[in-house]
């Protein structure tokens, strides 16, 4: 575990909203532009709205990253709700088993540079995404 | 938090002052659906300049707000949208779709006058 992440458990849409502001945070204090960090903050919220609608708990855990001299932020999602039982389909746009619209996932993958989803039938799901400075 | 809602002639303007959850989005929703007919209007202009963040979920929500206060007979203007805000709209893959923008509330102000 590092000593710089950051977790914040999400039970319920307040959450959200702290997810998002915390991201935003990190983000500035990382390096990132205003319009990054809006980017970031908005994918943090799709997928903390994805535990609340489907997974009723779970936490969001934001890291500062470092790779070959280049900063940036991770993100990851997890829960342990019912999963996602075809990961494919869910990527797709428009496609939602809940009330949204199913811009979440995929919506959130465009806004960060990389993006992957675990999950299976009954075992939970974590979302990990990590934006790079540019 | 609540939106203050205020009432300038036929029109309501929706001051949004800070970050909203979710449910304070349906309330509002609801609030300018009951509030148009109250008050008799014919504009509503919703001011999301103080927004940092609009997800999945708000764009979602202020849109039924545009089509609910149609079917009351009132135009909804969205104003204030920020650059970073717009872009990451944009990459969602989210439009507001038949709804009115402007890029501030004196825009959208003038934008209710020309409809009338």
């Amino acid at each position: 575990m590092s000593p710089e992440e950051t977790r914040i458990p999400i039970t319920s849409e307040t959450d959200i909203v702290i997810a998002r502001q915390k991201g935003r945070e990190l983000a500035a204090a990382g390096g990132f532009s205003g319009t990054d960090q809006t980017l970031i903050a908005t994918a943090i919220s799709e997928v903390a709205r994805n535990i609340v609608e489907y997974a009723v708990g779970g936490e969001i855990i934001l890291t500062p990253v470092e790779h070959q001299g280049r900063r940036g932020i991770r993100v990851v999602a997890r829960d342990e709700g019912p999963g996602i039982a075809d990961t494919e389909l869910a990527m797709r746009d428009g496609y939602s088993t809940g009330k949204s619209l199913g811009m979440g996932l995929p919506g959130a993958k465009r806004l960060m540079d990389e993006f992957d989803l675990v999950s299976a039938n009954g075992q939970g799901t974590i979302v990990t995404m990590q934006k790079w400075v540019p | 938090m609540s939106v203050p809602i205020l009432k300038q002639g036929d029109i309501l303007i929706a001051s949004i002052q800070s970050a909203l959850s979710d449910s304070d989005l349906v309330e509002l929703r609801d609030r300018l659906a009951e509030g148009v007919g109250r008050a008799r209007s014919r504009g509503v202009i919703i001011d999301v300049t103080a927004l940092d963040v609009l997800d999945s979920f708000a764009t979602r929500t202020i849109r039924g707000i545009a089509y609910t206060t149609k079917l009351r007979g009132a135009v909804t203007v969205v104003v204030g949208i920020q650059p970073g805000v717009a872009y990451a709209m944009v990459q969602l893959g989210l439009a507001l779709e038949g709804v009115e923008t402007a890029l501030d509330l004196e825009e959208g102000l003038a934008l209710l006058r020309e409809k009338r």
